[in-house]
């Protein structure tokens, strides 16, 4: 758990599947692994929580020995472009024979088989579309490089997730793709070793492969999937239909012929358990009653209800009972964990995290190839270079070893030559600025936010108040998200100033590290009375501030402090003067003047790159 | 081949089904883009329109999908120059849908120098891209909102100029290149810059049936149809049939469907109620309504025709206030209410 806060009690992020989970039961987690290798084409891969270690490799150890002899097992390179997950042109094989050779990217190299990604929170979300297509379609489309090529790639993905907290997560449009998901945290490796050696797994899973064709799986299992998926929150069809097929393959291990409640409750347990992200029923519902049988529509969906309720009435009990049963074998803990994080929830964090974290080109990324010199300090790009140079050998009458380059082939890197910029707004949720005019604060962050929507540029949230801060939306295109968040920002407590600070300070070199261009725009009243370890005592509190202001000056961070008190104060005005950032007393900046404000602090995003 | 999910047998998601058959009876609406959540089927849907769409006449060889019945003059096929019109050799063959797959790069797309020929032969000769490709047929797009920007502008360059102009590797060569751009995405993961949403002609939002009994359907369509493909096919073998009649009967009639001046004022009148930009949502709320009123074989085009495709060949037109939080489509709908209520 990373508790990031005394006053929370999770610091895990919903659906980030922190918050919900079977953890540490080895039998499930073995279980998992001998599923997916039953059927893994059909099921698309497993979400594995987990740290590198025993645990994990004998789970992988198992999950290979029971797949079919011979199935391709492969790594994915953490950082893998497109030229190998993909295919392209073998510049070596290209210029030996004097005719384009392709080489068939990882996707087609292991068709019928496993690709393997570790660190998979550090994927890109490129990366993840490309996969998503694969598992989609079964087929690897190249067009790059001069060829235009089509393999089948049937494959299943098996997402190592190292992930620590809300910031790293695996991008959500990989992981509806695959069935399983499971935590091997907390799970002992002497209890899996046991388990595992009782039986002869791999044949299990073989006698279940044949079977599993035969298995016959009835309506009530498919609709008591999809009003569980509902239930919890796991709106997505496609997962339900993967727990159907993850019931199918259980059902085919336990030697059914057609798939039986228990199935679908080991379904309900390795596909949504870990992704649930609100309580079956009334998610109003106090967490200590009991779980009412799911509503089968989510709960805003308040037109469906009523026709809903008169239509189902036949099919209902024999689906009803695998619900209830499916619901039973649901973790116990897994209430009071939701209720403990419905409340982020509700802000609406949840929804698409991290789908845009990849989106991103990194500033600086090469973007092609020019003709150019090197000479004049240009990145030479030496592979198209060589590309351009391939076609002309034969006509400069190459022979022998050497390749013939001219200066005319010479290809340079050319970046991206606009600059990304995030802009952090840090607002000031205390009670002091909920007196002075949260509200209208909300409202300036509004317009501000209009304005980076209009040029483009990214956006994160940050709050403070009380005795921490919190991130609430890490730096996104996504305008509806960023209003949410902030409509979602609760008033109230003290001014911890410092710890808002350092952690705008933190994020804005993260983003650095990025190579995009950080900004901050801070709103506070400058009236600091909560210090960096979380005490009440003025003095200390805004010396930590201005400590944390002058940090931010140092790192050169741009930043604006929009002062809201209702009078400006010299607190805030000293804040921004240790920040080095422009200062801008709230009452005589009208939406205009704030946002010119902005875009002047923010500097030149547009800067050229080399 | 890989069996493809019928069309028909898509469950719900009216609205996208209709925003794609409209598109294809008459590609002069420019286009549909697909927005909402992921598994509705949206990357479905389009690669089962591929088989309902009619065929089209080509000349025979052209690599750049040129028609025979107005073959380009400076064709690099030579399409133009083989006599006069209508003399060349055509081959028919469907409509092509064309994928651009992520991670496409540039020189697939607008085409580059052939390289097989330049290394076996030392010719530079023009290897068509995807552009030519898609000629007169459908380009494809999924996940748009994650395409490279440089590569959003160049489609866009394209899209609105119907000629692909490529300046590369010392070739200088243009090409007819008009498709239909469909494209879909998850708005969560990034938002649209408005000059391509404006090249879409229809906008379509789709979303995960919350209804329990669409919610089995779907699943349980989509078991069978992995089970056992070539049974499921054959089951909605004759609704597809049925559907690619309608199609193809549509197309032929929409040049006889009448719009009347009142469906033209009425078309204003939404228009200008709504502050949408330029002419071009008028237009293509005509376009569309009048493909709607071919589609149910009716020879002139209703308000009630009007009413029905408004919301999707308007909504992302609307001058965007993005602090508004009144959706797109609630206001379009507010507007057809004051309306319509005349």
């Amino acid at each position: 758990m990373t508790a990031r806060s005394p006053d929370k009690q999770t610091g895990s992020g919903p659906g980030s599947g922190d918050a919900v989970s079977a953890v540490g039961d080895p039998q499930d987690v073995l279980l998992s692994a001998v599923l997916l290798a039953i059927d893994s084409l059909a099921l698309g891969g497993a979400w594995v929580r987990a740290r590198p270690g025993p645990v994990l490799d004998r789970w992988l150890s198992v999950f290979r020995e029971c797949l079919p002899p011979e199935t391709p097992v492969r790594r994915l390179p953490v950082h893998v472009g497109d030229d190998r997950l993909i295919g392209g042109l073998d510049l070596a094989a290209t210029l030996r024979s004097g005719r384009p050779q392709v080489e068939r990217g990882l996707l087609a190299q292991i068709d019928g088989g496993v690709l393997v990604a570790p660190m998979a929170e550090r994927m890109t979300a490129g990366t993840a579309s490309r996969l998503s297509s694969v598992l989609d379609t079964g087929i690897v489309a190249a067009e790059r490089e001069g060829i235009s090529a089509r393999w089948p790639a049937r494959v299943a993905v098996v997402a190592l997730d190292e992930g620590r907290d809300d910031d790293e997560a695996v991008p959500a449009m990989l992981l509806q793709r695959l069935a399983l998901a499971v935590d091997l945290a907390g799970v002992s490796i002497a209890d899996l070793n046991r388990i595992a050696d009782e039986g002869d797994l791999a044949a299990m899973a073989q006698a279940a492969r044949l079977r599993l064709r035969d298995v016959a799986v009835g309506d009530d299992a498919v609709e008591a999937l999809c009003a569980i998926g509902a239930a919890l929150g796991v709106p997505s069809l496609g997962l339900a239909g993967l727990a159907v097929r993850v019931a199918r393959a259980h059902a085919a291990l336990a030697g059914r012929a057609e798939v039986a409640d228990q199935d679908v409750s080991v379904a309900v347990g390795l596909v949504y358990a870990q992704r649930a992200t609100q309580l079956p029923g009334d998610p109003a519902d106090p967490p200590d009653s009991e779980p009412d049988p799911p509503q089968p529509d989510p709960p805003q969906d308040d037109a469906q209800k009523p026709d809903d309720a008169t239509e189902r009435t036949e099919p209902e009990t024999a689906a009803d009972r695998l619900i209830e049963a499916a619901l039973a074998a649901l973790p116990p803990n897994l209430l009071e964990q939701l209720a403990a994080s419905a409340a982020r929830q509700r802000s609406g964090a949840n929804t698409g995290r991290r789908g845009e974290g990849g989106l991103s080109r990194r500033r600086g990324r090469p973007v092609g190839s020019v003709p150019g010199d090197p000479r004049r300090g240009d990145r030479l790009n030496l592979a198209d270079t060589l590309r351009t140079a391939a076609p002309w050998q034969r006509l400069r009458g190459r022979d022998g070893d050497r390749v013939l380059v001219r200066p005319e082939d010479f290809r340079v890197a050319r970046y991206r030559h606009r600059t990304e910029s995030v802009t952090v707004f840090v607002v000031d949720a205390s009670g002091s600025a909920a007196l002075n005019r949260l509200a209208e604060a909300k409202g300036a962050v509004e317009l501000l936010l209009a304005e980076c929507y209009v040029r483009r540029d990214r956006v994160a949230l940050l709050g403070f108040r009380g005795t921490a801060a919190e991130l609430l939306l890490p730096p996104t295109r996504s305008l509806v998200r960023a209003k949410r968040s902030l409509a979602g920002l609760p008033g109230g407590g003290g001014t911890p100033l410092a710890s808002g600070l350092d952690m705008a300070a933190a994020m804005a070199l993260a983003i650095r590290r990025e190579e995009r261009t950080p900004s901050l725009v801070v709103l506070t009243d400058g009236r600091a009375n909560v210090n960096r370890d979380g005490e009440g005592g003025r003095a200390q509190a805004m010396e930590d501030a201005l400590d944390a202001a002058r940090r931010i000056a140092g790192a050169g961070v741009s930043a604006l402090v929009l002062d809201t008190s209702p009078r400006p104060r010299p607190e805030a005005a000293e804040i921004a003067g240790a920040m080095r950032a422009t200062y801008l007393p709230l009452p005589q900046a009208d939406a205009a003047t704030v946002s010119r404000a902005v875009i002047a602090a923010r500097g030149d995003g547009a800067r050229r790159q080399g | 081949m890989v069996s493809v999910y019928p069309f028909s047998a898509i469950v719900g998601q009216e609205e996208m089904r209709l925003g794609l058959t409209l598109a294809s009876i008459d590609p002069s609406i420019g286009g549909v883009l697909i927005l909402g959540d992921r598994g509705t089927g949206k990357s479905t849907a389009v690669r089962a329109l591929a088989h309902l769409l009619p065929t089209m006449k080509v000349v025979r060889s052209c690599r750049f999908n040129c028609d025979p019945s107005a073959p380009v003059q400076e064709c690099l096929s030579g399409c133009g120059l083989s006599g006069t019109s209508g003399a060349s050799k055509s081959d028919t063959v469907p409509i092509p849908v064309v994928d651009l797959p992520l991670g496409a790069t540039e020189d697939r797309v607008v085409g580059a120098l052939d390289l097989e020929i330049a290394l076996s032969r030392g010719e530079k000769r023009f290897e068509p891209g995807l552009l030519a490709r898609a000629h007169r047929g459908f380009l494809y797009i999924d996940e748009v909102n994650l395409l490279e920007d440089h590569l959003v502008d160049l489609l866009l360059d394209v899209a609105a100029s119907g000629e692909n102009v490529v300046e590369r590797e010392g070739l200088s060569v243009r090409h007819p290149a008009r498709f239909v751009l469909v494209g879909s995405g998850n708005p969560e993961e990034g938002e649209l810059r408005p000059q391509l949403l404006d090249r879409f002609g229809l906008s379509v939002e789709v979303s995960t049936p919350t209804n329990i009994r669409d919610r089995v359907e779907v699943v349980r369509r989509r078991e069978a149809f992995e089970r056992d493909r070539d049974g499921f096919l054959a089951t909605w073998a004759s609704k597809e049939a049925a559907l690619r009649r309608k199609i193809v009967r549509a197309r032929k009639a929409l040049g006889s469907v009448e719009v009347g001046e009142q469906v033209l004022e009425k078309a204003a009148e939404i228009c200008l109620a709504l502050g949408t930009d330029g002419l071009r949502g008028e237009l293509i709320l005509v376009r569309a309504a009048r493909a709607l009123a071919a589609l149910e074989g009716k020879s002139s085009v209703a308000n009630t025709h009007l009413r029905r495709v408004a919301p999707t060949a308007l909504r992302h037109r609307l001058r965007r206030d993005p602090l508004d939080d009144v959706g797109a489509t609630s206001r379009v709908e507010r507007a057809l209410d004051a309306c319509f209520a005349t």
